[in-house]
């Protein structure tokens, strides 16, 4: 059973980074996920040249999904709208590095999709569209 | 004229070769009339029955014989085969259902009432055979009585589609409980909005019980129907049906009961809950899925209007008008799933031949078993529903702190444990219990103190692994 979670994902599940809320946000999006009633508020603020210049989250749900956002918006912090539109899912279940099964997918998508909402009037996302990695 | 006599003068064109049950004593045996065939006649009787050893002794079942009936245990998982603790989703199948399924498609696959020829004859009478075997696995007094549903959704829909669109209205009031899994909920609150109408529900306790003093409190608001759940699906309280619908019926309800979590796992009997209609799924009894049933009175069944209309639940169909069929295939449109009901057939045969009283006995002692392992051999597990087996049925709900449900059942899966983690169709209920999601374990037939003990084995590992 140890295998299928690796150390570095328990660790984000205990002392997720970034977790928390903004104080006045420019972008606040909430996602959820049907299946498990797992919960996730996204925060942004973009400064003015385009930037993610902060970001938290909060919430609750799997070793997944809370592993997941942890590693998303670690990534994203400091980055340009236009290198965050090149996110694509299957970055993220790279990034995790542990085998998802088809059952898990949504748990695991869930930062990045609600990541995907919360900027889908600013970017145009380069990446695959919304249907789920193969 | 009856039915079957303008059947007759019809030419033989018309296809059901079952006589007019309309006597004083329609009691299911004998009501079909078995074709010539020597094989439609073996395929109305019971099917294949459980391993002699299952049955044999006096009373506990024997779960390890049992499970030589089921194919899927022969299935390796690295080197064992599967625990599998999900029967409430849905139950394994034994291998006569299997067969009784492959038996159908393979040798007789004819449609049913309407082949003027053995197959078609073979095909009609081991449906409507089947039939007869949920009539009398439920005590219903009328085959009549019996309408093939794809699943226990599907009847609980049919019943809102046609009786609660006749019969209710706005500022009718509907009652529910806070038990309800979404299929006994959802179709009510459709109803409610398109007729404007109400629905109120019945709190639990601490303990997942229905608080008895509340559904009073509700009838006294003349509810039109009352909806509940037999047995529930998240946590397992077996609820007091004939106390609450002889409360019920004294207030003017009629009484939908879902039968889905009772039907697999003890003795049920509608003729003695004095129910209005109750719904149960075959694929959650051993039956495969696409299987389900409603039953309802006779007399409520004729007055509804159809739930769909096409081929089989006609008489006689004009360019601007229809006279349609009896009940129950006037709720039958179109090519039933055959192979289905048939199987079904098998199951309650497998399940008869075990004896519900000792199907009962044998998840209750599972029950009461799971209950202390998991209580003494898991430290901080939270469970939820009632404290005592004998107040619920094989269905045990946890949660382990810190460790989301869907990571248990991840990890318990690379033991080959299999749980249910979510909300298990019943998010209201998880509202009430404080709990995004629980973990669910839930019994059947084959299932095996081994079973539990490697689920309490598997949870220690997961607390090990997240400390």
């Amino acid at each position: 059973m140890d295998d299928l979670y690796r150390a570095e994902i328990l660790e984000h599940y205990r002392h997720p980074h970034n977790f928390g809320t903004l104080e006045h946000p420019d972008v606040t999006q909430e996602g959820s996920n049907p299946l498990c009633g797992d919960r996730l508020t996204l925060m942004l603020d973009i400064d003015e040249q385009g930037n993610v210049a902060e970001v938290a989250f909060t919430g609750r749900g799997c070793a997944i999904s809370q592993a997941s956002a942890s590693m998303l918006t670690d990534r994203i912090r400091g980055l340009s709208l236009a290198e965050v539109s090149k996110i694509g899912r299957q970055d993220v279940i790279d990034e995790l590095g542990i085998e998802i099964s088809p059952a898990r997918l949504k748990c695991a998508l869930l930062s990045v999709d609600t990541l995907r909402r919360a900027l889908e009037d600013r970017v145009a996302w380069q990446a695959e569209t919304e249907e789920e990695p193969a | 004229m009856t039915n079957a006599e303008r059947r007759s003068e019809d030419g033989g064109t018309l296809p059901i070769t079952l006589v007019p049950v309309d006597g004083p004593d329609p009691r299911v045996e004998g009501a079909l009339v078995v074709p010539r065939t020597g094989i439609g006649r073996s395929l109305a009787a019971p099917t294949e029955v459980p391993d002699a050893a299952a049955v044999s002794g006096s009373d506990p079942l024997d779960p390890e014989a049992i499970r030589r009936d089921f194919p899927i245990f022969e299935r390796d998982f690295g080197g064992r085969p599967v625990a599998y603790l999900d029967s409430a989703a849905t139950s394994l199948k034994p291998r006569s259902v299997v067969d009784a399924v492959d038996g159908y498609n393979a040798r007789y696959s004819a449609n049913v009432h309407r082949g003027i020829y053995a197959l078609g004859e073979e095909a009609t009478a081991a449906y409507e055979g089947a039939r007869d075997k949920v009539a009398r696995f439920i005590g219903a007094r009328d085959r009549h009585e019996i309408v093939f549903v794809r699943n226990a959704t599907e009847a609980i829909n049919l019943v809102a589609a046609t009786w609660g669109r006749r019969h209710i209205g706005a500022g009718d009031t509907i009652v529910l409980t806070e038990l309800e899994h979404h299929s006994n909920l959802v179709p009510w609150q459709l109803l409610v909005q398109e007729k404007d109408a109400d629905l109120e529900f019945v709190p639990i306790d601490e303990e997942g019980r229905l608080i008895q003093a509340n559904f009073d409190a509700l009838l006294r608001t003349k509810p039109k129907l009352v909806a509940f759940t037999h047995v529930s699906n998240g946590i397992g309280t077996i609820n007091p049906v004939r106390e609450m619908v002889d409360r019920a019926h004294a207030a003017g309800a009629l009484v939908l009961v879902d039968g889905a979590q009772s039907v697999p796992h003890m003795p049920v009997n509608v003729a003695e809950l004095d129910c209005d209609f109750f719904a149960f799924s075959g694929h959650k009894a051993l039956g495969p899925t696409g299987s389900g049933v409603l039953w309802a009175r006779r007399e409520l069944l004729e007055a509804m209007p159809p739930y769909m209309g096409g081929g089989e639940m006609i008489l006689e169909v004009h360019l601007r008008s229809t006279v349609y069929n009896d009940v129950p295939w006037k709720f039958e449109a179109g090519t039933p799933d055959i192979a289905a009901a048939i199987g079904l057939g098998a199951a309650l045969d497998y399940l008869s031949a075990l004896r519900m009283d000792r199907v009962r006995e044998h998840e209750r002692l599972l029950t009461a078993y799971a209950l202390d392992a998991l209580a003494h051999g898991v430290p901080g597990l939270l469970l939820h529903g009632p404290h005592s087996a004998d107040e619920r049925a094989g269905v045990v709900t946890f949660n382990l702190p810190g460790v989301h449900p869907h990571d248990v059942a991840s990890l318990l899966d690379r033991e080959a444990v299999a749980i249910r983690a979510g909300h298990h169709c019943t998010q209201p209920l998880h509202e009430r219990l404080g709990e995004a999601a629980t973990a669910r374990a839930s019994f059947g037939v084959y299932t095996t103190t081994g079973d539990i003990d490697r689920l309490v084995v598997a949870l220690r590992k997961v607390q090990a692994l997240f400390a």
